[in-house]
């Protein structure tokens, strides 16, 4: 953290009986520069003069461009933060009042705003994140090296092979919705993963699987997907491209048109895993309207509760991204989820230890977590 | 009762009636509504993206201003396109996985400071010292429910014994607040029904 700023106090005070006040401007501090921090105490009316109009906030830098107003500042304001500013420029602050005949500068300070190029207040997830990738890699090297591995059971994925087998036994397709999230969505990730699998036991069985998706990207990654999952069983027949299709980017138009699909089609499974938003109770309860067995996952607290009332099964949270190391059992995805498990451990214990420095009276440590 | 005398009332009202008609099964004047609303926004997202994405992201950047570095992005752009051309589909792969990388690199360390290491700070409290007894209480709970939802998600042990007990408070924590938050989803929805019925009963028909 660097600040490039000093405080000047000024006592130019005049026959108005205006008081001088504290004022600082520092640079902010962790940002990418551009801005200063202006901090005063605040100022009462009665403080300067009852005569006083008004309070302005005025700007001067080297450039040799003219003094300008910033602002015009309340009584009782104390903080400004100045934006759009050149790194490495000195720029000069003055708080003045107006009075009916006069002006008077009541505070006078300088500040040069600058960049940071680290986040020093984030140390805590700088060693989070040091902490998560260094059990990632320990446990990868482990899950490739053969060393056998336990996860729980997960209610939800039990069904998938119940929900697949159904949809072959009645002649229907499968629909599998991805959300409507963008592919940097680490719940969109985790759900074309699951998709990999999904469409490797659809393949097996030989049954239409259907994936209608809001975001273009997400649909080239399915393709991909599905394509491979069904060059990896041995059925690259199946693929039928126009089966992994764009809606529109529209969330309810989108939300309309599976709505639609689901009604005409008649999935007889419909799998409803990634990111969803308002549209996610019209998508489930149409879903559930035409018969269809319902597996949905989300990491959407405020879209769980709609699936939970209207799926037969629901992955929660996290379940949705131990979901395709569950059904896969891959090594590098297996190293992956024990990673997150102990990074849990390890948060929890952390917890706990705060907690219980914080009650003995030391809040430094939990002070830390920022 | 007034009738609306605007073509465009009257359409919004029919294509909300569309709408609702879905409630009864799907018909005609459903399709109707949803071809409409695909179509509709379909060609709106497009001439929005040429504009916001193409046009201000990379035309003026690259083209006005001279930035080279955007022609980096525009390759990697055209490249997507490489899909429409099954021998050289394999090009496609290369913005989709900068795109992926880049995006989960760029959420993980907001994702630890918003969802893990803030949780952690507001946890760690003294909860004998929080001013008033509902205060302590509710800081209590908040740690108790914290720590046992965290355990259900612990995916490496069966849940039995003490772990099993502890993961069922969890999973009860969890249901309290889907419960909660069900129902104030719903209120909201509620409210937005209400929207729709004070259109057609106000703006279209003039009963309000």
């Amino acid at each position: 953290m660097t600040y490039s700023a000093f405080s000047v106090f000024l006592s130019v005070l005049v026959a108005t009986g205006a008081a001088a006040i504290d004022f600082e401007v520092v640079d902010t501090p962790h940002d990418g520069g551009g801005s200063l921090t202006l901090r005063w105490e605040p100022v009462a009316r009665s403080a300067v003069a009852e005569s006083v109009i008004s309070l302005g906030l005025f700007r001067t830098d080297g450039s040799g461009e003219p003094r300008g107003k910033r602002a015009d500042l309340a009584f009782g304001d104390s903080t400004f933060f100045d934006e759009r500013l050149t790194n490495g420029q000195r720029y000069t602050y003055e708080i003045e009042a107006v009075f009916p005949s006069t002006i008077t500068v009541l505070a006078r300070a300088e500040g040069t705003p600058s960049l940071q190029w680290f986040r020093t207040d984030r140390i805590a997830v700088f060693f989070g994140v040091v902490l998560f990738t260094g059990l990632l890699l320990w446990f990868t090297y482990h899950a490739r090296s053969g060393r056998q591995m336990f996860i729980r059971r997960i209610a939800g994925l039990e069904a998938v092979d119940e929900a697949i087998g159904r949809a072959t036994e009645m002649g229907k397709p499968i629909m599998y919705i991805p959300g409507i999230s963008s592919m940097e969505d680490v719940a969109t990730i985790a759900s074309v993963q699951i998709l990999a699998q999904v469409a490797k036991k659809a393949g097996e069985y030989g049954t239409r699987l259907m994936v209608p998706n809001r975001d273009p990207i997400v649909m080239a990654v399915a393709q991909e997907i599905v394509k491979e999952s069904y060059n990896q069983i041995g059925r690259p027949d199946l693929y039928i491209q126009d089966d992994i299709y764009y809606v529109t980017y529209s969330q309810f138009g989108y939300a309309a048109a599976v709505s639609g699909i689901m009604l005409r089609e008649r999935p007889a499974a419909n799998f409803l895993l990634g990111m969803f938003y308002a549209e996610s109770l019209i998508l489930s309860e149409t879903g559930n309207t035409t018969g269809a067995i319902q597996i949905a996952g989300t990491d959407s607290d405020a879209q769980l509760p709609f699936f939970i009332t209207s799926c037969d099964y629901t992955l929660i949270g996290e379940e949705l991204y131990a979901a395709s190391v569950y059904l896969s059992r891959e090594p590098m995805l297996l190293g992956s989820l024990k990673a997150q498990d102990f990074a849990k451990a390890a948060v929890l214990a952390l917890i706990l230890i705060g907690t219980l420095l914080s009650i003995a009276g030391d809040t430094q440590f939990a002070g830390a977590f920022r | 009762m007034h009738l609306s005398p605007e073509p465009g009332v009257w359409l919004a009202a029919i294509l909300t009636l569309a709408g609702f008609s879905f409630l009864w099964k799907d018909n005609p004047m459903f399709k109707v509504m949803e071809h409409m609303l695909v179509g509709v926004s379909a060609g709106y997202y497009l001439v929005q993206y040429a504009y916001s994405a193409i046009f201000k992201k990379l035309y003026v950047p690259l083209v006005k201003q001279g930035n080279l570095l955007f022609a980096g992005c525009a390759v990697l752009g055209l490249m997507a396109f490489a899909r429409l051309f099954p021998k050289r589909s394999w090009l496609s792969r290369y913005p989709v996985a900068f795109y992926v990388a880049a995006g989960a690199g760029y959420s993980v360390p907001s994702t630890i400071q918003a969802r893990v290491i803030k949780q952690m700070q507001v946890t760690m409290i003294n909860v004998f010292d929080q001013g008033s007894l509902g205060a302590g209480v509710s800081s209590f709970l908040l740690f108790v429910g914290v720590i046992t939802v965290l355990l259900y998600f612990f995916f490496s042990a069966e849940h039995r014994g003490p772990l099993g007990a502890a993961s069922k408070i969890g999973i009860v924590t969890l249901m309290i607040g889907f419960g909660a938050s069900f129902g104030y989803t719903v209120m909201s929805r509620i409210t937005l029904l209400i929207g729709r019925f004070q259109f057609l009963l106000g703006d279209w028909l003039g009963f309000l």
